[in-house]
């Protein structure tokens, strides 16, 4: 299952030279990782270590986008979600983790970051389909409540009872450059990639899917045949919220493990482009997410190795591409047909 | 064959319905029996389309009973109709553009492999089952949006017949077909009747009504005003009974005096959204005064003449005039400017901005010049008072010149984009299916409103897949076949046979 198969939006011709080209793609950055690898392995081996680390939260504020905007609820407030659910990930693991179990402690902390992030995906959905606010308003109040709360609330000196710890799959991991890379990552690292595959088959296989398509494409058709709009809404826009709590968990306990102000960094922002980028599908936004990363591993590389390039440069390659795709591309994809707009039944 | 013996699957007793200002249904009774036609009529507005809606969930009474195969029913939402055997095909289709013709059918009720996988297989399986048993030719793998409209009607049928719907609800199926299409959609549901399936059907053309239906109803300003049999009724009688006068249903015109041309056509290309030629060298002329008809079987490239003609899409190659001022390419707004009127094929999509008052919809062309606008500013009252004055002229039912033109019903919307367009100067008329989705009485306003243009001296272009509107209106007709102009004939020439042969592309028994 290839992305281009379910963009079902495009014309056949597109759809064949579509596929001429993502094969294209994949084999030349294949050559170009073999050619680097035996050039410098080490370098090699760590800028896409870094690639698969930079992509993860980007993924999963995607698969967040994506999932409301497939319903029609358009989310930029997936920036505010991940910050609040980093900062509530956090306090909870510092809170519990000197009372127990550091595993338990640190397991807790990010389930509480979900939580807060399905809540704030159920204060979008009250907002765009109960009060029928402008969803682009809406996810305003999200991103300056989030930033106010933790900002308000936040204490200087506090650092988390331990991260979550990468772990080897066996054998898997010995595999030279893939192993390292793919099989020896932590936790939500390895969630954020199954949770791609796990997407991309529900939206566009099960019943689930069917009916969230068809409410983002074309409300009054699905209310016609007996499906509510406004619980589908809902329920996925808190579903998608449970995932942009996910990454933002995974900053604090799995990447940082500490909480600074606004550490989302536009995190949340660059996944709407991945998404865009990655036409409102999970793998594609998967192959957008690894490209972001990878503009981001590579600076931290570079920064690294000294070269003379100058870091004011590297470190603005993610804003530069998210500015590049989203002139681009956006004009071009095609996003679900009712997006933005409320459902008025009668 | 009387079928009033067979049993009563539905009755609406006493409905009323009520919206903000309108008594759309006013103590509605109404009586489907098994395996029967019944036909629906009434003026645009009657409240045809409301009533249904109703009996399909989607709205409630504030008044009456629904009763369904002898049960008393409480049809909350669209699921209860769909759980009691009720389907329904929209006036607009309820399809998913971007999905496939089996995921769309089985939406809401879907196949599963268990755990809430989708078994697209065999809903695909199913689909073809029912096209096969019924004679409703579709391809379930293909994606709806390029399939023709009479095929995504078939569509909105399979997909009734696969919630097993036995009483079939059909809001004006015709009024989007070709004649052949209609035909077809005949024959489809006499083949249902025939299997026990009771069909409620919506129209205008009454031609129609006479030919399928085994009873008819006449709804007016929300009553019913009376049930006929088609044994006993004709045109003229259903005409009167629905508009409660006596209508003309031929278009009274006298002689026309062109003069001068005012839109000339030379070698015209146009392409396609699917980047293939779909005008492919057209020459023509209006002159000031005439009006000349296009009459063809849709899709052979008036929808792109058209688009052309208005600026909407690009010309490939070849000119347009207006006067002596070459408009190719020009942007809507110049061309319009410069004194054409339009009336789209798309009311929907090209004609009203629906979430806009209807006074705000009658000036959108020129709301931006004087008296509407000094200096940058808007002036209410002038807008508000020229749409209520319209409101009135064109008799658009509605209860005020502020209500969003989203609440009208399908033909009243017709009115207000035929109010706007008529009620500033014009040298160049170009009227797309004017008519389509239009009640008896209004078709007769209408097709007066456009010979007095012609009267006035304005040059008329109309290009309707009506044929009966075409050889009514036209001072010359012109038949479009696949891009080209085949023909163009004066009107005491254009036959309906002659037309006929000329639009199915056989030039030579035409003119031989
Ligand atoms: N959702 C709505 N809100 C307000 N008014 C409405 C709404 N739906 C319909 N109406 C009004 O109710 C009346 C009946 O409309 P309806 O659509 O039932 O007419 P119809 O007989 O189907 O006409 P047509 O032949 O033009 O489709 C109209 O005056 C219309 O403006
Ligand atoms: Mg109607």
């Amino acid at each position: 299952m290839t992305s281009t198969t379910v963009t079902t939006a495009e014309k056949p011709s597109s759809r064949i030279s579509g596929r001429t080209i993502l094969i294209a793609l994949l084999v030349a950055i294949g050559i170009a990782i073999v050619y680097y690898y035996i050039v410098d392995p080490t370098a090699t081996t760590s800028v896409l270590a870094g690639t698969i680390r930079q992509a993860t939260p980007l993924i999963l504020g995607a698969l967040c986008g994506l999932i409301g905007e497939r319903s029609g609820i358009i989310n930029i407030g997936i920036e505010g979600q991940m910050l609040m659910a980093a900062f509530v990930a956090f306090m909870v693991n510092v809170a519990l983790g000197p009372i127990m179990p550091l595993g338990l402690a640190l397991f807790l902390g990010v389930v509480s970051g979900i939580l807060v992030g399905a809540l704030m995906g159920g204060f979008l959905a009250w907002m765009s389909v109960t009060l029928k606010l402008d969803q682009i308003i809406g996810g305003t109040v999200i991103n300056i409540l989030a930033l106010g709360l933790t900002s308000y609330f936040y204490v200087i000196g506090l650092t988390t009872r331990g991260k979550l710890p990468t772990f080897a799959l066996g054998p898997l991991a010995d595999i030279p450059l893939i192993g390292p890379v793919l099989f020896n990552r932590s936790p939500i690292q390895y969630l954020a990639i199954i949770l791609v595959f796990v997407v991309q088959f529900a939206l566009f296989r099960t019943v689930w899917g069917l009916r969230t398509r068809s409410v983002g494409e074309h409300p009054s058709a699905a209310d016609t045949v007996g499906i509510s709009v406004k619980m589908t809404r809902y329920m996925n826009v808190i579903i998608a919220g449970c995932f942009a709590g996910l990454a933002g968990a995974y900053l604090t306990l799995e990447s940082v493990g500490t909480f600074e102000r606004g550490m989302t960094n536009g995190r949340g922002f660059i996944a709407l482009a991945v998404m865009i980028f990655g036409r409102w599908t999970p793998l594609g936004s998967w192959g957008a997410a690894l490209l972001f990363g990878f503009a981001t591993a590579l600076k931290t590389q570079l920064d690294f190795m000294g070269l003379n390039v100058p870091p004011q440069l590297t470190g603005s390659m993610p804003y530069i591409l998210t500015i590049v795709v989203l002139a681009g591309f956006a004009g071009r994809a095609r996003p679900p047909a009712a997006v933005g707009q409320p459902y008025e039944s009668e | 064959m009387d079928k009033t013996a067979n049993p009563i699957v539905l009755e609406a007793k006493g409905i009323t319905k009520r919206f903000p200002g309108v008594l759309a249904n006013d103590k509605v009774d109404l009586l489907l029996y098994e395996g029967e036609i019944l036909a629906l009529l009434g003026e645009n507005g009657a409240g045809k389309s409301t009533l249904m809606n109703m009996l399909y969930g989607l709205y409630h009474p504030d008044e009456g009973e629904i009763w369904i195969k002898g049960e008393r029913v409480e049809l909350k939402n669209p699921r209860d109709a769909i759980d009691r055997g009720v389907g329904m095909v929209h006036q607009h289709f309820q399809l998913v553009p971007v999905m496939s013709v089996a995921e769309n059918v089985m939406l809401g009720s879907e196949i599963t492999r268990g755990g809430g996988i989708l078994a697209l297989s065999e809903a695909e399986r199913r689909v073809r089952e029912l096209s096969e048993r019924y004679g409703l030719e579709v391809d379930p793998a293909a994606i709806v949006e390029d399939l023709p409209v009479g095929a995504q009607q078939r569509v909105e049928i399979i997909k009734a017949l696969y919630r097993n719907a036995d009483i079939l609800i059909l809001d004006e199926p015709t009024a989007v077909l070709t004649p052949q299409e209609a035909n077809e959609l005949f024959r489809i549901m006499r083949e249902l009747t025939a299997r026990g399936v009771s069909i409620i059907f919506i129209t205008h053309k009454l031609k129609e009504v006479l030919a399928v239906a085994d009873h008819i109803g006449v709804l007016r300003q929300g009553r019913l005003v009376g049930i006929a049999k088609p044994e006993t009724s004709t045109e003229a009688s259903l005409a009167e009974m629905m508009v409660g006068r006596n209508v003309i249903l031929t278009v009274e015109k006298d002689e026309a005096h062109p003069t001068e041309p005012v839109l000339r056509v030379e070698n015209l290309m146009v392409k396609d959204d699917r980047d293939h030629f779909a005008v492919k060298g057209v020459s023509m002329a209006v002159r000031a005064g005439e009006i000349v008809g296009i009459a063809g079987v849709q899709g052979n490239g008036q929808r792109e003449l058209v688009e052309a003609l208005t600026g909407l899409r690009p010309a490939d190659s070849g000119h347009v005039w207006l006067e002596n001022t070459d408009i190719t390419d020009f942007s809507p707004r110049k061309i319009t400017e410069l004194g054409v009127a339009h009336i789209p094929e798309d009311r929907e999509k090209h004609g009203l901005v629906m979430s806009y008052s209807l006074a705000d919809n009658m000036v959108l062309s020129n709301y931006y010049r004087p008296p509407f606008a000094k200096h940058y500013v808007i002036d209410r009252d002038v807008i508000n008072e020229q749409g209520e004055r319209l409101v009135k002229e064109y008799d658009v039912r509605t209860p005020s010149a502020q209500t969003p033109a989203g609440n009208l019903s399908g033909g009243n919307k017709q009115k207000v984009i035929v109010a706007r367009e008529f009620s500033r100067p014009t040298k160049l008329l170009i009227a797309a299916q004017p008519t389509r989705g239009i009640d008896v009485g209004s078709i007769e306003f209408i097709h007066n409103q456009i010979v007095a243009q012609r009267d006035r001296g304005v040059a008329v272009l109309v290009v309707s897949a009506e044929l009966d509107e075409v050889l009514g209106l036209a001072d010359r007709v012109a038949v479009m076949f696949d891009g080209h102009i085949v023909a163009t004939l004066d009107a005491a020439d254009a036959t309906r046979e002659r037309v006929g042969l000329l639009m199915a592309g056989s030039v030579e028994e035409a003119v031989g």
